[in-house]
């Protein structure tokens, strides 16, 4: 127990990587897979088969892979970037597609008599789908997508391996460093990313059972 | 027909607005990919020495002795062996996991609920490093047991889902042709949720396969250790390109097959039960995981 009291700070520190991947990574994967999404469902069809070869692609490759990508086959081609950003670029990647796949499936959710209804009262394509359609989805989604943030908070420890102090490498050093503590530091690691996932799982439970009850 | 109900069947004007439009974003993406195979073909300058681009042979000629391929297959078939032993093992956990959550005895309920969400919220690479360094296992068995548990946690918990979703008759007839709870559960209802949760289970076992490459980071020699690291630094820096569209290539072989597989089982299950015209996007292929209308690949946990 000593082991982690004194070495909290080290900890914190590592969280905070932690943290800084998950909410700009998170963010920029919304960003990213809102635009897959909506290409996907777009009537122009180079842009369907865009958003599905980018979405299969990316979905199907491990993301130790990706990562490897980032981290080390990219300085081979020019980049400069250091290995947090190399991380984070490899962690956007990955997460888009699962947010756009989570998209899709709320728009898929939404009952097709809503969209039959929008488009007999002469609504086009963008009102029925900013008017009806989406807000609808968005309330479908919200769950799903708090699955996809859980997931990606998961992810950032593979980023631990690819040279970034977040709290997987944290437990590597202290670990190494404490020989005779090694349970206990690994609970403390544990314990700080269940502090994420666990408020974020409860947060989506209950938004779902509060959603579901409105329709 | 109109392939979905969110716009018209276009007319002329506008399938010819649409077929500009696509021919743009044709033309933009041709560009950008001309433009990264250029730049990937340059040569380019290494601490005073000028390598060639990517595509030269030179930094392909690997690829023709059979001593690369053997090394590769090696490295692939550590992979599918930590899959398939983390597969049967992720599948009994998954079976005893629901089968306790499910228990009527709070005592065995309650206990089973906590370390499942324990599991379920650690990364699996944190659970490989603790059986690495508490069990001292070895890589292999690190990566294949906490896969296993991992994996196990989560199809036990759809497997829940399945047995809460079966219609309560289905208990009650057990239970009024003599059966005892037990017996219910294990005869009557478990055989039902399984088959109803099968795509789910099966999709999960993709993510499996997937995650095996943690097995890089905890020292185990499974495909991309082996030819990125392994082969990476016999055969020199130059090929490591190469060698990562190789294993590139190889991943996406295996795992869209297998998520070929799981389609076919999901359309399988319920034929013709969700016609494509139920839903509103066209590319929409797969879906109807019993009673919600979600892609069977949406609810797993990647």
């Amino acid at each position: 127990m000593n082991a982690v009291i004194e070495n909290l700070p080290r900890f914190i520190e590592a969280f905070g990587m932690t943290l800084w991947l998950l909410v700009l990574s998170g963010a920029c994967a919304l960003i990213i897979g809102t635009v897959i999404a909506a290409m996907r469902i777009s009537p122009v069809p180079s842009l369907n088969v865009f958003a599905s070869v980018y979405t299969e692609l990316l979905r199907n490759t491990p993301l130790t892979l990706v990562l490897f990508f980032c981290a080390f086959v990219l300085p081979q081609l020019g980049s400069r970037l250091p290995y947090e950003w190399a991380a984070f670029l490899g962690l956007t990647l990955y997460t888009s597609p699962f947010v756009a796949e989570a998209l899709r499936s709320g728009i898929n959710g939404v009952a097709v008599g809503q969209a039959e209804a929008a488009r007999s009262l002469g609504l086009g394509f963008m009102q029925s789908t900013t008017l009806i359609i989406f807000p609808q989805a968005f309330r479908m989604v919200i769950p799903p997508l708090i699955n996809v943030l859980i997931a990606l908070t998961k992810n950032t420890s593979v980023a631990g391996g690819f040279f970034v102090f977040e709290l997987f490498s944290a437990a590597k050093e202290l670990t190494n460093a404490n020989g005779n503590a090694v349970i206990a530091i690994l609970l403390a690691v544990a314990a700080f990313y269940l502090a994420v996932t666990i408020p974020l799982g409860i947060l989506s439970a209950r938004l779902e059972k509060k959603l579901a009850v409105q329709r | 027909m109109s392939a979905s109900v969110l716009f018209d069947t276009p007319g002329p004007r506008t399938r010819r607005r649409s077929r500009i439009a696509s021919v743009i974003v044709v033309l933009l993406i041709a560009a950008g990919l001309a433009w990264i195979i250029y730049t990937l073909a340059q040569p380019r300058d290494s601490s005073g020495i000028t390598l060639p681009g990517y595509f030269d042979w030179s930094r392909w000629d690997i690829v023709v002795l059979a001593d690369f391929w053997v090394r590769v297959w090696g490295g692939l078939r550590a992979t599918l062996l930590a899959a398939a032993a983390g597969a049967v093992m992720a599948l009994v956990v998954g079976v005893l996991f629901a089968m306790l959550r499910t228990s009527v005895f709070a005592a065995v309920r309650i206990p089973t609920t906590i370390v499942l969400e324990f599991f379920r919220g650690m990364p699996v690479l944190l659970m490989m490093l603790f059986i690495l360094l508490v069990a001292s296992t070895g890589a292999f068995w690190a990566v294949v047991l906490a896969l296993g548990v991992y994996n196990g946690a989560i199809i036990g918990e759809s497997l829940r889902a399945g047995l809460a979703a079966l219609p309560r008759g289905q208990r009650e007839a057990g239970l009024s042709l003599g059966l005892t709870g037990f017996q219910s559960k294990v005869f009557i209802e478990f055989p039902q949720a399984f088959r109803q949760m099968l795509p789910v289970i099966i999709a999960q076992l993709v993510v499996l396969l997937k995650d095996t490459s943690l097995g890089y980071i905890v020292g185990y020699n499974e495909l991309i250790r082996t030819t990125m690291n392994n082969l990476g630094s016999s055969v020199g820096n130059r090929y490591l390109f190469s060698l990562f569209l190789v294993t590139l290539v190889i991943y996406l072989a295996v795992n869209l097959s297998l998520s070929a597989v799981a389609r076919r089982v999901a359309r399988r299950r319920n034929p013709g039960k969700v016609l494509p015209k139920d839903q509103i996007t066209p590319t929409a292929s797969i879906s109807a995981v019993g009673m919600s209308n979600v892609n069977p690949e949406d609810q797993t946990t990647e």
